[in-house]
């Protein structure tokens, strides 16, 4: 039995979680720290809020709220519960494409460049197509494969610039996201075909799916309701009064589908080949430039897959400012594939947990006094330990360090071993 | 009171050093004389390098001490070792590639004055040290623009420039060509004559016998013996490290060479640092059933050879032609369909580190049947293939075919890739330096292999920088100078020093195959 559970330590997988949620743990200890802290200090708080405050923090997905004496009541919550699943969706995706690109050596920093390609391209299709032209499904279906194709466009550049003049992916990702964040405000404001117009108290608002293109009275209009929404799917009976529907079960069935992709394949295996070394697949006659210019592709059609579902919702809308900032939705796709440890199905879990670190924001503002920027600070605390999850699992693996891993005579290759995920590390960091 | 000073610098009494599972050094006893090179010889495995990084301080051994001048010591981590004047050179350089020669050598014992660096003493001091061995290094150079054989040499300055008496050398030919062996021996005995006691770990019998005084011999993990190298031979050491007698030299019958399978016309590859054509106008034939090899000290475009061959670089000029195809622009996949090639360097081009045994063992043969079924590769068919593998070849690695390639032994790895290779039954067999960096046990497996190959009427192309490897394995020597094939020799005829004239440039022939004078 020890033996048993001694292997199961010894497993790189069981050290891959343990040192997510560890990162986890300790981000949610620096929040506790800093609820108890801004409530002591602060006139308006108190010990009592500061208790409120952690357990929110904590637990704060379970929160219904406040019972008749004044106390927190705690209880599944549909509507928490369902919003969390919402606001998943786009970021599991996000995080996939983070993870198939970490999976091939790449780091896609571009996910919110080919975020923003993605919500423009299902946006002019969804609003674009009258709603009498074709059915609303299959409106859905080609604004959700318009926004993966124009995804996939924008992951390419780098992609290509990388494989063909050997330019770093990280700085061609940079600028590709900028370009991109130009691009869609350029691109809203000069047709302004789609421009909020119903609705008088926003400005440089985009209609939402669920208004439809419509001929009324010889000129075209949106009309409420007419447009194209994701089906619900009878999630909002299992979650009455949140925002979720199908998206999540099309996020989890991509994410299984990267898994089988990556695992199975003989493309994931290829791919994975000259992302761990590209000469030795090189060498065993894998086309490389191909496979760079693959990977960033699937990484970024998977975020145009992310904001297509996240428009697509028909209750979301987008707006553009004349200085574009980029969708947080795109960059806290890396700290969820780290704290997944590019796992495809691990992806599904941290995003999970990333949007119901919002959640619980948003209780802890309804609830208390303090306001959801203290769950920004937990979430960047995570963030940066993410970065260190390697680290940490390093750690976990140095308690037995005397340990080596097949050839106890060679300590240099054992180091090497060692050292080689920690400058992976420093790389992604 | 102070005991008189032994004639023993440094002893291990009894170590032990045990890992999970295994007994890395099993009561070992070393002890190390002032002022003599005593070589610690062992098959990969043996535990040697356990052996010395318990002595540097990398790991603590769970029974014996070590003594330095008849005094217990104990030594937690490398500085301690370090101000004991205990010095190594790894197999695998420390050094950081993106500084200078000089501030490696400095760095961790910089002299500073007020928080400033002290550049100028130090480069004195290395200066001083460079000239008065020998050890020439350019020091404002960076480290990864120099040559590995330099990079051994500040390695050999970081342990002088800290004042090391006892210089620990792990594998530190592996790496070298022949000419920087040769100076590295000459600096070793230099060392010695000085006073300083020099722990040197091989296993190239020819190296120990030329330079060390003693040897200790260890052989999984326990101690063999120390014998005095004027009283032994490399038959009895290499017996000794095996346990069973080795066949040191290669036994074949003579070749029966069939028809031409690689023809090379005029091929010229480009090189990468130089304007020069890396290949200059090479022609030859590989015949079926002959082991063809390419001699030449490295660096006379062996390496860019095989990549015009293989597809790895462009050639710009001349043919290649496979089997009676013309391949001189075809991809590297295409050519892979009647040549398999065992890379030069194993970890840059062999393998995928991170990759799994069995994934590694069908890096090139996953897109094919049964691997592969539409579009998925088939788990099943790759496991017992691999498992098929790895017993025809032996290799050995901790959990079979799911082991991580990086954590097997260099020598496992190499048999990995020779599995892969000679088992997809190509036509032609390219092989570069197959056995650098291997015990005899392993070279002697590799030879026999590549013997085997040969008399199932393929054809082998051999490149080795080894003279002994060269002499002993091949039918047909072509030797290779600045690019061009100077010579074409028979093994049976010629002698190492003839050899070693047409390597050096010294002697050439002419097309006709007479030789030229004075070239």
């Amino acid at each position: 039995m020890k033996d048993q559970g001694r292997t199961l330590l010894q497993k790189d997988g069981t050290k891959t979680v343990l040192a997510s949620l560890l990162s986890i743990a300790i981000g949610l200890l620096v929040g506790s720290v800093l609820v108890l802290v801004v409530g002591l200090f602060s006139g308006n708080l108190g010990l009592s809020s500061a208790w409120e405050g952690i357990r929110l923090i904590m637990f704060g997905i379970l929160s219904t709220g406040r019972n008749a004496a004044g106390g927190l009541s705690w209880g599944f919550n549909p509507q928490s519960i369902g919003n969390m699943l919402f606001r998943a969706t786009p970021l599991i995706l996000t995080g996939l494409s983070v993870s198939v690109a970490f999976k091939t050596g790449l780091f896609n920093i571009g996910a919110p460049g080919q975020y923003l390609m993605g919500t423009m391209a299902t946006l002019t299709i969804a609003l674009g197509i009258p709603a009498s032209a074709l059915p609303g499904p299959l409106i859905w279906l080609l604004a959700f494969l318009g926004g993966m194709a124009a995804g996939a466009l924008w992951g390419c550049i780098p992609g290509l610039v990388k494989a063909l003049l050997n330019i770093n992916e990280v700085l061609a990702c940079i600028m590709t996201n900028w370009i991109a964040a130009s691009l869609v405000t350029w691109f809203f404001d000069a047709t302004k075909v789609f421009q909020n117009t119903v609705e008088n108290t926003k400005s440089s608002y985009v209609y939402k799916t669920a208004y439809g293109r419509t001929l009324v009275d010889g000129t075209w209009t949106y009309v409420d309701g007419s447009g194209v929404q994701t089906a619900k799917l009878g999630l909002d009976k299992l979650f009455p009064g949140s925002q979720v529907n199908g998206g999540i079960l099309v996020a989890i069935l991509i994410a299984i589908g990267v898994y089988i992709l990556m695992t199975k394949t003989t493309l994931g295996y290829q791919l994975k080949a000259c992302g761990s070394n590209r000469h030795a697949a090189r060498y065993a006659g894998v086309n490389d430039k191909r496979n760079i210019v693959l990977s960033m592709a699937i990484a970024g059609a998977l975020s145009g897959a992310g904001a297509a579902l996240y428009y697509l919702a028909g209750n979301t809308e987008f707006y553009w400012q004349t200085y574009q900032s980029l969708p947080a939705t795109g960059f806290n796709g890396i700290p969820v594939a780290l704290l997944a440890a590019n796992h495809p199905i691990g992806v599904i879990f941290t995003g999970c947990f990333m949007s119901m670190l919002n959640i619980v924001g948003l209780q802890l503002t309804s609830l208390t006094a303090y306001n959801e920027y203290i769950t920004d600070v937990i979430i960047s605390v995570i963030v940066y330990l993410s970065a260190f999850s390697l680290l940490i699992k390093m750690l976990l693996s140095a308690r037995r360090k005397d340990e080596p891993a097949a050839m106890p005579d060679s300590p240099a290759e054992d180091e090497s071993a060692q050292s080689a995920p920690a400058e992976k590390g420093g790389e992604q960091a | 009171m102070r005991t008189m000073e032994s004639e023993n610098i440094i002893e291990m009494l009894h170590i032990t050093k045990e890992f999970p599972g295994i007994i890395a050094n099993d009561d070992i006893t070393l002890q190390l004389r002032r002022g003599e090179i005593h070589a610690l010889l062992g098959e990969n495995g043996a535990g040697k390098s356990t052996l010395m990084s318990v002595l540097f301080g990398l790991y603590q051994p769970e029974k014996g001490i070590i003594k330095k001048n008849g005094r217990e010591v104990e030594i937690r981590d490398p500085n301690d070792a370090t101000a004991l004047g205990i010095g190594m050179v790894h197999q695998h350089f420390k050094l950081i590639e993106v500084f200078t020669v000089l501030d490696n050598i400095i760095l961790g014992a910089e002299t500073t004055k007020m928080g400033f660096l002290q550049k100028k003493e130090a480069r004195a001091k290395v200066e001083a040290l460079s000239e008065r061995y020998g050890l020439k290094v350019d020091l404002d150079a960076r480290v990864e623009d120099i040559t590995v054989g330099m990079q051994q040499r500040v390695e050999i300055l970081k342990m002088l420039y800290r004042d090391n008496e006892i210089l620990i050398f792990d594998e530190p030919t592996a790496v070298l060509t022949p000419q920087e062996i040769d100076e590295l021996m000459a600096t070793m005995r230099e060392f010695a004559k000085e006073g300083k006691s020099i722990l040197f770990i091989s296993h190239k019998l020819n190296e120990i016998m030329a330079v060390s005084d003693r040897v200790t011999v260890l052989r999984k993990g326990k101690y063999i013996g120390t014998v005095d190298a004027k009283d032994t031979d490399k038959q009895s050491l290499s017996n000794m490290m095996v346990g069973r007698p080795v066949q040191l030299e290669v036994t074949k019958q003579p070749a029966q060479p069939g028809a031409p399978v690689l023809e090379v016309r005029d091929l010229c590859v480009p090189s990468r640092s130089h304007k020069k054509n890396a290949v200059d106008h090479v022609s030859f034939q590989v015949r079926a059933g002959e082991i063809l090899c390419i001699a030449g000290i490295d660096g006379n475009g062996q390496t860019e050879l095989v990549h015009g061959l293989t597809g790895l670089e462009k050639s710009s000029g001349g043919a290649v032609t496979l089997c009676g195809e013309d391949i001189s622009h075809a991809s590297i996949k295409h050519r892979g369909r009647n040549m398999s090639h065992i890379p030069e360097d194993r970890h840059k081009h062999g393998l995928v580190l991170d990759f799994t045994l069995e994934q590694n063992l069908v890096l090139q043969r996953f897109n094919e049947r049964p691997f592969q079924k539409h579009g998925f590769i088939d788990g099943g068919a790759v496991r017992a293939y691999a498992q098929q593998l790895i017993e025809k070849y032996d290799v050995r690695s901790g959990q079979g075919p799911v082991t991580t390639a990086r954590s097997m032994s260099g020598g496992n790895q190499q048999k990995a890739i020779i599995a892969r290779e000679v088992d997809r039954e190509k036509s032609l067999i390219v092989a570069v330096q197959p056995t650098r960096g291997l015990d005899v046990g392993a070279i002697e497996y590799i030879h026999s292999q590549l013997v085997a190959e040969r008399d199932r009427g393929r054809a082998v192309l051999l490149v080795s920088l080894e003279l002994d490897e060269v002499m002993s394995l091949s039918d047909r020597i072509l030797v290779m100078y600045e690019g061009e094939i100077v010579g074409e020799l028979d093994p049976k005829q010629t002698t190492v020093q003839e050899l070693g004239l047409y390597m050096a440039g010294a002697k050439r022939m002419d097309r006709e195959g007479k030789e030229e004078k004075g070239a």
